[in-house]
């Protein structure tokens, strides 16, 4: 590996790693800036994305939708107290070009309960396009490919 | 009634649901065999879900797991999904192509129509061992469920004692499903759901005109639906099958008025706007005025239209205190790139993340922490009053009275 390639891979360790952070800290309105002004964003299962079905529990074309989301969790939806812990591991660069990087990750989230409750909540991959932004690195593209097509209660925060 | 001990029913009638009904295993355990397993038609799948011969997918009926096939034929048909010979699961795949069903255990092999093709081994070896001459092919297939088909949606039940599937739906609950139904049912894609709670929590739920704009803010806030706007139930004779619709461009009352009858109602958030609300706003599709529609066959299928949002639910049991909802949200083929960018769009309001659906999963989950205790406490509905008949009127708990008219003579309560 060259130095840049190096550095690279730092900064998109740093971008997943503030990402995961910023939904686990309960600092939800930040978390559209990690994505770009006219991203895409869903939650899928694996079988619908290997199907090819467009479908997402979760479904943003665009940044202004996942601030909705946001502001909907904050103002508008009833559930319970709850917290996540992701751990976001195996980061890969899957494609590389003058735009931008192709890269994936896997995720698993714990869902802690205000009862204290904790469940396996999610398991999946990141499917994502990561473009350069000054600096740093934005999401163009996520698309959260959860292994179970089985969600337990409701999905209430991100992933 | 053999449950016991033995539930005694409310003088009320249906105004009253004695709490034990969502928790008791005894009475859970009875639903299974008198209700999913009795006179009642059951969704299936798609038959689109289903184009070529030799296409199957496995599902339940209750608990009961079932196969799906399309025939050698060109037909739908359907069996228990447990092997004849010592109940082992015949298919093990969700869904998948096969010329014919061959059980992983012994090797029994039927056809796609659940008949018996071969043993193996039936003549055993070199005259030792095999089935007795008495055995017969035919005697041993999978059990078979009677199928039929209401346009697109196949439906299946084991009782010989359902009536015919149009009759059991009925030409006005009928016509409700054909209004949303319109076109060539594409499927957007699929998820599902578990509940910790009673299937019948989550049902009742479904034909609960009252809670939509108090719980769902969004419902209110927005104007999507409010129990103000036109709007009204048509309910089933016997109470089996339901459809609430809103006509929400039309507020009785007004908009202001509307406003004050809500005002203090948490569900109204006078301060919470979208950045971008246009997905709210509804393609005509339908040719009506109605903007949403909730409607449910009895037992455990519901066909939901939001807008422009089109999904089917199906309620499965999977214990008292536990039950999926599987989603298969649906488009149509004739869908320009407008119409399904804004079906995308708007199944963000439905769905387990649905910013109205989502309190749908919450409030059930609710409901089943407070039953401890309950066991001689029953629900009270009455809104509305005391029948389960259509009315132009949501402000009512009818079709959930409904339900329960269906659901007690079935269980003997
Ligand atoms: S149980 Fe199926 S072949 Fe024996
Ligand atoms: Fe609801």
């Amino acid at each position: 590996m060259d130095i840049e390639t190096v550095v690279q891979r730092l900064q998109l360790e740093r971008l997943y790693a503030d990402y995961a952070h910023c939904l686990d800290a309960d600092q939800l309105e930040h978390w559209p800036d990690f994505f770009t002004e006219d991203c895409f964003y869903r939650v899928t299962s694996a079988e619908n994305f290997e199907a090819g079905l467009p479908l997402g529990l979760i479904y943003a074309t665009s940044r202004s939708m996942l601030k909705d989301r946001v502001s909907a969790l904050r103002e508008a939806n009833i559930y319970e107290p709850q917290r996540y812990r992701h751990l976001v591991s195996s980061l890969r660069v899957v494609g590389e070009d003058p735009g931008g990087l192709d890269a994936e990750a896997n995720v698993l989230v714990v869902r802690t309960m205000q009862d204290g409750e904790m469940t396996i909540f999610a398991t999946g991959r990141y499917v994502d396009r990561v473009v350069p932004d000054g600096a740093n690195w934005k999401f163009a593209r996520k698309e959260v490919v959860l292994d179970s097509r089985q969600i337990d209660t409701l999905l209430a925060i991100p992933i | 009634m053999s449950v016991e001990p033995a539930l005694q029913w409310p003088a009320e009638g249906n105004a009253r649901v004695p709490y034990r009904v969502f928790s008791d295993p005894e009475i859970y355990h009875e639903e299974l065999a008198r209700i999913f397993l009795g006179p009642t038609w059951q969704f299936l799948t798609l038959a689109g879900e289903l184009p070529t011969p030799g296409d199957y997918l496995t599902t339940f009926i209750g608990e009961t797991p079932v196969i799906v096939t399309r025939g050698k034929d060109g037909a739908v048909h359907a069996m228990v999904n447990r092997c004849a010979h010592r109940g082992n699961l015949v298919c093990l795949k969700r869904r998948g192509h096969a010329d014919n069903l061959t059980c992983v255990y012994h090797a029994w092999r039927y056809d796609l129509e659940g008949n018996l093709d071969s043993v193996a081994f039936r003549r055993g070896i070199a005259g030792k061992g095999g089935m007795p001459a008495s055995f017969e092919l035919k005697d041993h297939g999978l059990q078979k469920l009677a199928v039929d088909q209401f346009g697109d949606l196949v439906f299946g039940t084991l009782s010989p004692d359902a009536p015919p599937l149009g009759d059991y739906i009925g030409n006005q609950i009928g016509s409700r499903i054909h209004r949303v139904l319109h076109g060539k049912p594409k499927v957007l894609g699929t998820t599902s759901q578990i509940l910790h709670n009673n299937w019948k929590l989550y049902f009742e739920n479904v034909r609960d005109t009252y809670h939509a704009t108090l719980l769902h803010s969004f419902f209110t806030t927005f104007r999507m639906s409010r129990l103000t706007s036109e709007g009204g139930v048509d309910i089933a004779e016997h109470g089996m099958h339901h459809a609430s619709y809103t006509r929400n461009k039309i507020d009785r009352v007004g908009a202001a008025a509307s406003d004050q009858l809500y005002a203090g109602i948490p569900s109204l958030r006078e301060n919470f706007r979208l950045a971008e609300p246009g997905f709210l706003s509804m393609i005509e599709e339908f040719g009506d005025d109605t903007t949403t529609q909730i409607l449910s066959l009895f037992p455990n299928f519901v066909l939901q239209q939001i807008q422009n949002s089109i999904a089917l639910r199906l309620v499965l049991p999977k214990g008292p205190d536990k039950t999926e909802l599987q989603w298969i949200y649906l488009g149509f083929e004739e869908d320009d790139p407008a119409m399904s960018a804004l079906r995308l769009a708007q199944a963000n309001l439905v769905g387990p993340a649905g910013y109205v659906s989502m309190e749908d999963g919450a409030v059930g989950n609710f409901s089943q922490r407070a039953l401890p205790g309950a066991d001689n406490q029953a629900s009270v509905l009455e809104m509305g009053g005391f029948d389960h008949v259509s009315e132009e009127n949501r402000t009512t708990e009818a079709s959930i009275r409904g339900f329960w008219q269906a659901y007690r003579p079935l269980m003997g309560f």
